[in-house]
Formats: C-alpha cells, structure tokens, sequence
C-alpha cells in the first residue's frame, strides 16, 4: 500500500535525459523531503509521480497497480508551484475550488480563506491566496498522496507556517503520503519524516 | 461632463455597426424587385433628388441596384463566413487535439492553401463548382479558412498543456467537462473576432472574383456585376455607376471591420476591463 516510482528514467526531446533509474517510494502517513539543486528535475518526478507525464523507462505503481489505470479523481494529487496557472483565469475562484467536489467550510477556514475571495477571479488575488485555494482542492476526499512541489516558496514566512500547519494537520488525520519538494533545507527538516536527496 | 468609458463607447459602436448593416440587408431584399425595373424614359440620368444614386443606361434606379447588392453580398459574406469558420473550427481544433501526423497533415494544408494567392483560388474552385452563387460560396468558402483556422489550433494546443487544465482532468473531470468548463470559454473570444474579422475579407472577394466574370452571373444586381458593367460606360462620362456603389461597398467591408474590432475588445481579456 503505497506509492512507489520503480527505476524510472525520463528524457525531454530536446533538454535531454533529466531522470536516470530513480526509485522511490512514499508510504501513507509519511513525510518524504526531496532535495537537490536546480534543473535535477524535482518537479519532472513530480509530474511522473502524478500522471503528467509518463516515465521512458520504469513504472509508477499505486497500491501494486499502475497509475495510468485509475479512473476520475486521481489519488496522487500534485500542487503546483505556481498557483496563477493552475486556476482558470475565467472562472471565479468558488467553481475553481469546488472542481474536485464540494470543500468542506472548515477547511477554507482553516486555511484562513475570507468568504470575499470566492466571488474574485485569479487575477484579484495573489500567489499565496491563490495557492491555499489550489491546496484546498486538492485535499479532496478520495486523495491518498500530495506532491508538494515548492508550494510555499513565494509565500512570507508567516503564511508559509500557517499552510504548512493546515497542511500537516489535514495529512496526519487522513493519513495521507506527503513529497515535499523545496531548496530551504530547513524546511524539510522541520517537516519531514524522511529526506531523500535528487 | 463625464464622458463614457471605452467599454460602452465599443458597446455603442458595435450596435450601431450591427444596425446600419442590418438596415442595408433588409432594404436590398425589399428593393430587390425595384432593382430590375427598367424604364427607357429615365435612362443615364445623373445623381438627382429623386434618383439618389442616378440611374444606368436601362433606366434602372442605381440606389436600389447597389443597395441590393449589398444586400446580396451581406448574405454571401455571412454564409461563406459561415462555412468558413466552421471548417477553421474543426481542423484547428482536431489538428492541435489529435497531434501526431494528423496535426502534420492539416499544418501542411493550411500552408498549401495559405501559399496560394486568395483571388487566384477563389477563382479557381468556383470555375469548379461551375460558377454562379455555389461556385462564389464554394470558393470563398474554401479558400477563407485557414488564418482562423491556424488561430484556434494555436489556442488549443496552449489550453492542452496548461497547468489548469491538466490539474482538471486529474481532479477527475470527464474531457466533455473539460472541454466545456475550461477550453470553450477561452476558445469563444478568439473564434467570434475571426469569424466576424472573416466577413470583410468574404465581401471583397465575392465581389472581386464577381467582377473578374468568374462568379455571380450577370443578370444579378451583386456589387461585382454593377461594378464590371459600369467599366464600359466610365469613359463616357457616367462616374456615378461606378463611384457610388464603389464607395458603397467600402464602406460595408469598414463596418465589418469596425464590428470585429470593436467586439474584440470587447471579448480580449486584455482590454476586458478598459
């Protein structure tokens, strides 16, 4: 029962191999920090561990079965770094969030997302708004693992904290499988369970 | 004074485009009978209070001629823009959604057709069609397709790899829900400036093509006829057989143009907010 990346090798046609035989796995309830410098392709992993893109070479397993093979709601959900493109700029926020099923209101409180904010579109509101709504909907019922790919890096210190807070929380009741991918290696630290070097 | 903003100024101008192009559309078909009436005893006569627009060497009211070719031409413009937007719409989109060779394939027609001089098409697929009103809506139709077409392919494949996008479907969103929610809204903007921006462009060669002998037949009062009979009879001094119906369908093809501007900026998310 967990989500397992087996000897996976991925190549974009023009940059290059970026992932050479990578394995790695992230059981329920665990914290895994991925570290290592620019242009290793963190977020490349991350995009395979979702389903965005598929491996050249290798297998992304979920509970045993391959990813590709489930259906709807996929259970590894990836929050982007960058909120603004992963919102619809036509659509008010409050469809927005609501795309994955209805979100409870105790977690856009605990969020500290304002009542206001749901009627704006995208591009009324900043990054780090932007993101606890992306954060938000990706906490779905049926959501099994989040990859985290820098999801706090604009943000300042003190909102950072807070979402991290939510965040665990919300992980540790559903005992969800987090990847925490950041350069702030105090950060992973802080956060998590296990840190695997990219 | 307060003065309005650009948004209602647009709103205002489109409306008024709209109507006046209306006006034109509905006058022609109901002047069309006028249009043939041919009367000996007022033949050649210039531009007068009763004959606004003079009348040609059969006597015919020049006013109800050229409104009726407008007319025509207003009808042939929105079919074949029409048409023409229809099959923009269909490749652009299959061609970026299905990829691969299919994407090859149509990128290469829209080259091969958009290599072609326009005119030069136009012509020939409607000698194909065997001329007349098929053949100047086949060939206007055929030929107008491919800038739109080219337009809508690029936005699809940009909303195909867009994190928004992408994220919906994995937030278990059916490619019907997708394409509903999060690509025809984008799409929508785009494809209603080309289809109108398309109809100027359908005018002037109908009435090109018409002009050159390859289109609407003769006993048709279209622009293009008037506009090629006239030829005959400018060295004999009667300017207004030409002028007036010249100026006439410029003045059509601007309203055109000033409805597809006007309503792009009324749609651009770039200007939405002005």
């Amino acid at each position: 029962m967990s989500l397992e990346a087996k000897h996976i090798s991925f190549r974009y046609r023009k940059k290059g191999t970026v992932l050479e035989d990578i394995s790695l796995t992230v059981e329920p309830g665990e914290r895994v920090g991925l570290a290592g410098p620019s242009g290793r392709g963190k977020t490349t992993l991350c995009k395979l561990l979702a389903g965005y893109q598929r491996p050249a070479k290798g297998q992304v397993l979920l509970d045993g079965k391959p990813l590709g093979e489930y259906r709807g709601l996929c259970p590894v959900q990836m929050i982007w770094q960058h909120p603004e493109t992963a919102v619809d700029p036509l659509l008010r926020l409050k469809d927005s969030v609501h795309e994955a099923g209805p979100v409870d209101q105790s977690l856009l409180d605990a969020f500290h997302i304002q009542p206001g904010w749901l009627e704006r579109y995208p591009a009324e509101l900043s990054g780090g708004e932007l993101q606890r709504f992306c954060i938000a909907r990706a906490l779905a019922p049926g959501v099994k693992y989040l990859l985290c790919d820098e999801v706090t890096a604009m943000l300042d210190p003190i909102t950072q904290a807070q979402i991290w807070n939510v965040l665990l929380e919300a992980a540790q009741a559903r005992r969800l499988g987090l990847l925490i991918v950041s350069h702030d290696s105090a950060l992973l630290e802080r956060l998590c369970t296990r840190i695997q070097p990219l | 004074m307060k003065g309005f903003n650009r948004r209602q100024t647009a709103l205002a101008l489109l409306l008024f485009a709209l109507a006046l192009l209306c006006a034109v559309t509905v006058a022609g078909v109901a002047l069309a009978d006028q249009a043939m009436v041919t009367d000996f005893s007022r033949k050649n006569l210039a531009p007068c209070g009763q004959f606004l627009f003079g009348t040609d060497w059969m006597g015919r009211d020049m006013l109800s001629r050229t409104l009726t070719g407008l007319s025509l031409s207003i009808r042939i413009g929105l079919l074949t823009a029409a048409v023409s937007a229809a099959i923009a719409l269909l490749l652009g989109a299959g061609s970026a959604l299905l990829g691969g060779w299919a994407d090859g394939v149509i990128s290469w027609v829209i080259d091969l057709v958009m290599g072609i001089p326009h005119i030069l098409l136009v012509m020939l697929i409607s000698l194909a069609f065997g001329k007349g009103f098929t053949g100047v809506v086949a060939g206007v139709a055929l030929s107008h397709w491919t800038s739109l077409a080219r337009v809508v392919r690029g936005e699809v494949l940009q909303l195909k790899g867009a994190p928004y996008i992408l994220t919906a479907q994995k937030l278990g969103l059916s490619r019907m829900a997708v394409l509903r929610r999060h690509m025809l809204p984008h799409l929508l903007p785009q494809f209603l400036t080309g289809l109108v921006l398309l109809f100027p462009h359908a005018i002037l060669h109908e009435a090109s093509v018409t002009f050159l002998g390859f289109g609407l037949p003769p006993e048709q009062p279209a622009i293009g006829v008037i506009l090629s009979e006239s030829m005959g009879y400018l060295t004999t001094g009667k300017w207004w057989l030409a002028v007036f119906p010249g100026l006439a369908l410029v003045g059509v093809v601007l309203l055109f143009a000033l409805l597809g501007d006007q309503l792009r900026r009324l749609l651009d998310p770039a200007s939405v907010h002005e």
